[in-house]
């Protein structure tokens, strides 16, 4: 029951928030509210919509945050909360989508990334061995937004819900079966799909945050990476495991 | 209609590490030299930004364009090759340096034992140690012959080195510059081999311990350990590389030019001489011919191989027969190796491609193979290269891919963990070798390279032995938990091995069974010189840019010689 309520709570929130995420908040009337908000302390609330929108907490006019891949919100949605299971908040800090992560992949796919600029990818495209690697006639954005849907459609077909109305667990039943190759796509396999969000998954955690993920350098922070240092030829025959405040490339100009 | 430069006297197709000593070596003799580099200018003040581990790492921001150019793959061949879309087991280099500049430095002189292989495997093994199906071969070169161009080679580089290894061959001079600095990795490194009765030192590294002025005048700086080596270029000018040494010392003597943007297609020939080769600058589309009194081929081991093929030079080999030199004795390096988990965290982020320690007890014929089924062996390092938070996410067996329980793990082992591997040797198979493939075409309308390739017996004996080694130094080490690397199936394109790839233009004596003599001079054409890592009769258990720069400094030499006085070098 307890259940059954949160969901229902989970759908309005979706269809109230959800919207004015994509909305109003680009628009940056709550957006600059959820800034005030935050540097306050934040508020409950705040915290749970910029959750929801995939981690974006500073937007306002003139933010250079945005999608320039994703144009529909549902399936934006759904790329959030998939990565967020593949790398979930807990009390070690943020997950996929505090980090922003799904705008690292939104802005990713919109570029070299999404587009396999620097691959080969002149035909006859045929089905190999697996240790011929990726064969598909496909570019990443559309391998992408195929996975999503397919992730929402393999959802209810066997929650009866969509995606984002499904508890964690079942996301990751779903997730599994991509991850196993039990779902069918067209053109390229649920398993190297799944490989692709898994790894862009990681890389929007632990990269620069000049690219839209690692957020404050949280990612950065949890394991213990600096960043951009210029040298650590003083420290590195140093007996002491040493903390360093990290550095991004995005503080250089 | 292409259009006809003027003749030079040299034309290098490729501007790395080769192409790189060629052009100082035969520009300082007063040839007017030409390198033909299909990739941009690039230098120092290029990599100001290059602490990024998204760019340069994981999408390969200095590595070929493969919508280009790539290689098509099968294990054997009964398969259908298919093209490697995207990078994967090795990274190809383009642009100035190379793979010179995005190496880690690892400078290494093979062993006497590898130039003579053959006949001391048989000498003490008898002749039938491994089966006919190994193209086992002794190199037509020497380690004695080779010393004074490795020699050369460190001075050039100002490699800094210990020199404590017991099983190097003789040395005319110490290191130039001493050892890079010993962490406590490497320490426990040191102590658990010396407890068990081996005999690490310090690796050989192109990532220098201290500033250094090169013969040629040019100054390597000392590494700052920033942990951004393997992938990158060096932003401080402290990992030796050809833009920050021969590349400008050839530019200076005035005989020296590179033309940019160029894929050279074809290695033009008339009557048993090369008279240059054609080329299509890819910015403009124009395409041009470079007429030379000497070719040399000073591209990565795969160009190399595919130039002379579509080119119609020399006998493609034929894996049916035997018979053909051209694409045999194709190997690459086996990675044995263990990863150990540690309750005490380490400064696993900071660090230098070659900043390591290593132990050669299990190289070559140091150890006695009368009783293992297998021959040679490879050096045995830890290294500290600087682990990035991206690609660096060891977890235990059994740990989830992903989810709550592999974050918890990968985020608590980033610096918890140690691994050791091996530069495992590779030795060649009938049936791994280089072709044309017949189906797929790179941008220019020129076939692909094929590769077919697999592990072999060999290699999967040598791999488990030195793997049950290094499992026993990890646990020295005290480890609470070691895992060994998984026993070799089939070679796997898709995961990044290494870039160690050898052979398909080999050296040799006798033109029936080799591609080039030992002066890297083509059988065929005695004004063709082909060079690199391709010369190899089988890899050693090193990496092999210090063979590599050996051969180049020889094949120079070479060029010289024959540009007074012409004719075969042999």
């Amino acid at each position: 029951m307890a259940d059954e309520k949160k969901d229902v709570s989970r759908r309005d929130f979706l269809k109230t928030a959800g919207v004015a995420t994509g909305t109003l908040v680009g628009g940056g009337v709550i957006g600059g509210l959820i800034g005030y908000n935050m540097k306050g302390g934040g508020t409950k609330t705040a915290g749970d919509s910029a959750s929801r929108s995939g981690g974006r907490k500073d937007e306002g006019a003139g933010s250079p945050n945005g999608r320039m891949f994703f144009t529909n919100d549902h399936d934006f949605s759904v790329l959030s909360e998939a990565t967020e299971r593949i790398f979930p908040k807990d009390d070690l800090g943020p997950g996929a989508k505090d980090l922003g992560v799904p705008y690292f992949i939104d802005h990713q796919l919109a570029g070299a990334y999404g587009n396999n600029e620097k691959e080969y990818m002149q035909g006859p495209f045929l089905a190999g061995q697996a240790t011929q690697g990726y064969q598909s006639r496909l570019r990443r954005k559309e391998i992408f937004v195929q996975g999503i849907r397919k992730m929402d459609d393999e959802a209810k077909k066997r929650f009866d819900k969509s995606f984002l109305d499904i508890e964690g667990d079942q996301m990751d039943e779903v997730i599994t079966a991509f991850q196993k190759d039990e779902v069918e796509m067209e053109g390229v396999a649920a398993g190297f799909f799944f490989r692709l969000l898994r790894s862009a998954t990681l890389e929007g955690a632990y990269s620069d945050p000049m690219y839209g993920g690692n957020r404050g350098m949280e990612g950065w922070k949890m394991k213990g990476f600096p960043g951009h240092q210029m040298s650590y030829a003083d420290k590195v025959d140093s007996k002491e495991f040493q903390k360093i405040s990290p550095e991004s490339l995005g503080g250089q100009h | 209609m292409a259009k006809t430069l003027e003749k030079v006297d040299v034309v290098t197709v490729g501007v790395g590490w080769t192409g790189g000593i060629i052009a100082a070596e035969c520009a300082k003799a007063g040839l007017k030299v030409v390198g033909i580099e299909r990739g941009r200018e690039r230098g120092t003040a290029d990599y100001q930004r290059v602490h990024d581990e998204y760019r340069y790492a994981v999408r390969y921001e200095l590595m070929q364009d493969l919508s280009k150019e790539t290689v098509t793959f099968r294990n054997k061949r009964d398969q259908q090759a298919l093209p490697m879309r995207t990078m994967g087991s090795f990274l190809l280099g383009e642009g100035l340096g190379g793979s010179g500049t995005h190496w880690n430095g690892h400078t290494w002189r093979f062993l006497p034992y590898d130039f003579e292989i053959k006949s001391m495997t048989d000498k003490k093994y008898g002749k039938d140690k491994l089966g006919p199906e190994y193209l086992l071969r002794d190199w037509g070169v020497t380690y004695d012959e080779l010393e004074p161009y490795y020699d050369k080679l460190e001075y050039l580089m100002g490699i800094s080195g210990d020199g404590k290894n017991p099983f190097q061959g003789k040395r005319s001079r110490e290191y130039p510059t001493g050892p890079m600095k010993k962490t406590p990795i490497l320490e426990r490194y040191e102590k658990a081999t010396k407890d068990l009765g081996y005999n690490p030192f310090m690796m050989p590294s192109a990532n220098l311990s201290e500033a250094y002025t090169n013969p040629d005048g040019k100054t390597i700086n000392a590494c700052q350990y920033c942990g951004f080596c393997e992938r990158f270029g060096c932003e401080y000018g402290a990992k030796t590389s050809p833009e920050i040494t021969v590349i400008p010392t050839a530019k200076e003597t005035g005989n020296y030019d590179i033309k940019f943007h160029s894929n050279v297609v074809e290695v033009l020939h008339e009557g048993g001489k090369a008279t240059g080769v054609r080329y299509i600058n890819w910015l403009s589309g124009e395409e041009y011919i470079q007429p030379a009194e000497v070719v040399v081929l000073t591209s990565y081991v795969m160009n190399n191989a595919k130039l002379l093929m579509v080119s119609g030079i020399g006998e493609m080999y034929d894996p049916d027969t035997g018979k053909g030199t051209l694409g045999k004795n194709y190997c690459y390096q086996i990675l044995p190796g263990a990863t150990g988990f540690f309750d005490e965290q380490f400064n696993t982020f900071m660090g230098a491609g070659s900043l390591g320690m290593t132990i050669d007890d299990f190289n070559g014929d140091n150890f006695d193979h009368s009783d293992l089924d297998f021959i040679h062996g490879g050096s045995l390092s830890i290294t500290q290269t600087g682990s990035r938070p991206i690609e660096t996410n060891p977890v235990p067996p059994d740990t989830p891919a992903w989810g709550a329980e592999f974050k918890k793990a990968s985020i608590e082992n980033y610096t918890r963990s140690l691994s050791i591997g091996a530069q495992g040797s590779s030795m060649p198979h009938r049936d791994n070798y280089l072709t044309l493939d017949k189906k797929y075409k790179d941008a220019y309308g020129v076939p692909l390279l094929q590769l077919t390739y697999n592990f072999t017996d060999q290699d999967r004996a040598m791999h488990k032995y030195i793997t049950e080694r290094a499992v026993e130094i990890m646990d020295k080490m005290g480890a609470k938990q070691t895992v060994g690397r998984n026993p070799l199936t089939d070679y796997d394109i898709v995961p990044y091995q290494t870039t160690h790839n050898t052979g398909g233009t080999i050296l040799g004596t006798d033109p029936s069974d080799s591609v080039v003599n030992k002066w890297h001079q083509h059988w065929d054409a005695e004004n063709l010189f082909v060079v690199g890592a391709g010369n190899f009769s089988h890899n050693g258990g090193y990496n092999p840019t210090g063979t590599v720069g050996a051969f180049a400094y020889r094949c120079a030499e070479g060029i010289i010689k024959y540009s007074k006085e012409g004719g075969s070098l042999v």
